[in-house]
C-alpha cells in the first residue's frame, strides 16, 4: 500500500466517494496554495470499501464551506502536533458560487458573459439550491 | 441605498399597504401628483415586445411630469451587437433616474441590479416574475374587496407557467386567511415547489380541483389565465381542455354577486365577450390601477415625497 506521512500540522479531508477527489481539488482552489497537498485515490475504507483523502500540510485558512454541499459523509479534521485538535462539522453553505451550473435555458446565465453561476440555498432539510437569478432548482445527479 | 423591484416579496406586507395606499391617492388626485417628477427620467428596456405593460409604464411616468425613453424591442437595442447586460444598464444609469426591464432571459432584471446606479424594475423576465402585474392585482383585489385578508382565491387555467399565477400565490400567501382553489387541468398544475415552500409551510388552505362550475359558489376572487394550446401533448386534450374553462355570464350566475374577476390579458376566448358587462369584470379596472401603481411605485423608489 502507498504511504503517506502523517501531517504534523494542517488539514485531513477524509471519507470523500472515490473518484471526486479531483474535483473537491479544484473546487477548494488547491492549486493556488504554496504548500505540500497530497491527494490520495482509492483508498481502502472499512465503511465504504474505497474513499479518496486530502491532506494539506501547513495551511489552515482554506474555505472547505462548499463541501456541505457536494457530500455531507465528508469528514474534515484539523490536525496540530500530530493530533486532531478539531473536527470541523459540515454545514450547506448558503450561498454556493461556481460550482455548479443552471440548467434552464431561460435563464440569463445562460446568454451572459461574466455572470458567476450562484445558487442560494432554500430548504435545508432536503439540501435544495435555487438559481438566484431565474430560481431554478437545481437537481443532483442521480448515483 | 438604491433599492430595486425584481421580485414581489422585494416588498413588505407593510411597504405594500403604503404603496396601495398611495396609488388610491393617485386615483383620486391625480392633479395633485402631475408634477412629483418633473425632470426626472424613466428608461425602458423592453427587450421584447410588450403592450400593456410598457405604455402602463410609459403613462405613469408622464403622469407625473417626467419623461420616457428607451427601446422596445432587442433588435433596436445594443443586444443585437452583443452587449451584455450588465453593461447596457451601465450605461442606461448615465441617462436615467429610473428603469423598467423586460427581458426574456429569467434573472435579467437581477443581473441588471447588480450593477445598476438606478432603481431597476422587474417589468416581467421570461415565465420567472412578473411583480408589477401583482401590484396590479393586489390593488384590484383591495379596491373591489376592501381587503387583502379572508379571502378565498380561485386560479384558473393555466397555472403551471403562468408567471402572475406564482407571483400572486406568493404575495397573498402573507396575508391573513387565505384560501387557495386552484382550478386547472392535470397537464397544468401549480408547481410542486409552490405547494411545499410556499403553501404547505404556512399552513394555508388549498385545493387542486380541475372543474370550474363546482367551485365557483365559493369564490371572492375569480383570477383567469390563458390555457396554452402549446403546452399540451395531444390535440385532443387541448380542445376538451380549453372549452371548459371559458368563463360565461351564464357560467356566472353560480358566482356570489361581489365575486370579482381578474385576468392579467391578453385573453383569448376563456372569458367570453359577454362577460365584458358585468359588474364583476375588474380586468379592465386592473389595467388603470396599472398605471395607478406604477406611479406610486416609481415614486417611493425614486424618494419622491408625497406632496401635501
Amino acid at each position: 500500500m502507498l504511504n503517506i506521512d502523517s501531517l504534523q500540522t494542517g488539514i485531513v479531508i477524509d471519507h470523500i466517494e472515490a473518484g471526486t477527489s479531483m474535483r473537491i481539488y479544484d473546487l477548494l482552489h488547491l492549486e493556488k496554495l504554496d504548500c505540500c497537498v497530497a491527494v490520495i485515490k482509492n483508498a481502502r475504507s472499512t465503511k465504504y470499501g474505497r474513499k479518496d483523502i486530502i491532506k494539506i500540510e501547513g495551511e489552515k485558512n482554506v474555505d472547505l464551506d462548499v463541501l456541505g454541499f457536494i457530500d455531507p459523509n465528508i469528514t474534515v479534521d484539523y490536525i496540530k502536533d500530530g493530533h486532531i485538535v478539531e473536527k470541523k462539522a459540515l454545514t450547506l453553505p448558503q450561498y454556493i458560487k461556481n460550482v455548479i451550473t443552471c440548467k434552464n435555458p431561460r435563464c440569463i446565465t445562460t446568454i451572459e458573459e461574466g455572470v458567476d453561476q450562484v445558487f442560494k440555498l432554500c430548504d435545508p432539510k432536503t439540501r435544495r439550491y435555487r438559481c438566484i437569478y431565474c430560481e431554478q432548482e437545481y437537481e443532483r445527479p442521480h448515483c | 441605498m438604491i433599492r430595486h423591484l425584481l421580485d414581489p416579496l422585494d416588498l413588505s406586507v407593510a411597504e405594500i399597504d403604503q404603496l396601495l395606499d398611495l396609488a388610491d391617492d393617485i386615483a383620486a388626485n391625480p392633479k395633485k401628483y402631475a408634477h412629483v417628477c418633473d425632470g426626472k427620467k424613466l428608461a425602458t428596456l423592453f427587450y421584447e415586445p410588450s403592450t400593456r405593460t410598457r405604455l402602463s409604464f410609459e403613462t405613469a411616468m408622464l403622469n407625473m411630469g417626467g419623461s420616457v425613453m428607451g427601446f422596445h424591442s432587442a433588435a433596436t437595442s445594443s443586444a443585437t451587437k452583443g452587449e451584455s447586460v450588465a453593461d447596457t444598464i451601465r450605461v442606461v444609469s448615465c441617462f436615467a433616474d429610473i428603469c423598467a426591464m423586460r427581458h426574456p432571459k429569467e434573472g435579467a432584471p437581477r443581473r441588471a441590479a447588480h450593477f445598476s446606479k438606478i432603481p431597476v424594475i422587474n417589468a416581467g423576465d421570461g415565465g420567472h416574475q412578473h411583480p408589477t402585474q401583482t401590484l396590479t392585482d393586489l390593488m384590484t383585489i383591495h379596491c373591489k374587496k376592501g381587503r387583502l385578508h379572508d379571502l378565498t382565491i380561485g386560479l384558473c387555467g393555466d397555472l403551471k407557467f403562468g408567471r402572475t399565477v406564482h407571483s400572486l400565490i406568493k404575495s397573498l400567501a402573507r396575508y391573513e386567511n387565505i384560501r387557495f382553489i386552484l382550478i386547472s387541468p392535470e397537464e397544468l398544475r401549480v408547481p410542486s415547489y409552490i405547494i411545499d415552500e410556499v403553501l404547505k409551510p404556512k399552513n394555508i388552505s388549498y385545493q387542486e380541483v380541475t372543474n370550474l362550475e363546482s367551485v365557483l359558489p365559493d369564490l371572492d376572487i375569480l383570477y383567469m389565465t390563458r390555457v396554452q394550446k402549446e403546452r399540451f401533448f395531444n390535440e385532443e386534450d387541448y380542445v376538451r381542455l380549453k372549452d371548459s374553462y371559458i368563463l360565461t355570464e351564464a357560467k356566472l350566475q353560480a358566482a356570489k354577486p361581489d365575486m370579482y374577476i381578474l385576468h392579467p390579458l391578453p385573453r383569448v376566448n376563456e372569458i367570453s365577450l359577454d362577460v365584458d358587462d358585468d359588474p364583476r369584470a375588474a380586468y379592465f379596472d386592473q389595467v388603470q390601477n396599472g398605471v395607478y401603481v406604477r406611479m406610486a411605485l416609481m415614486m417611493t423608489l425614486l424618494g419622491v415625497k408625497r406632496p401635501c
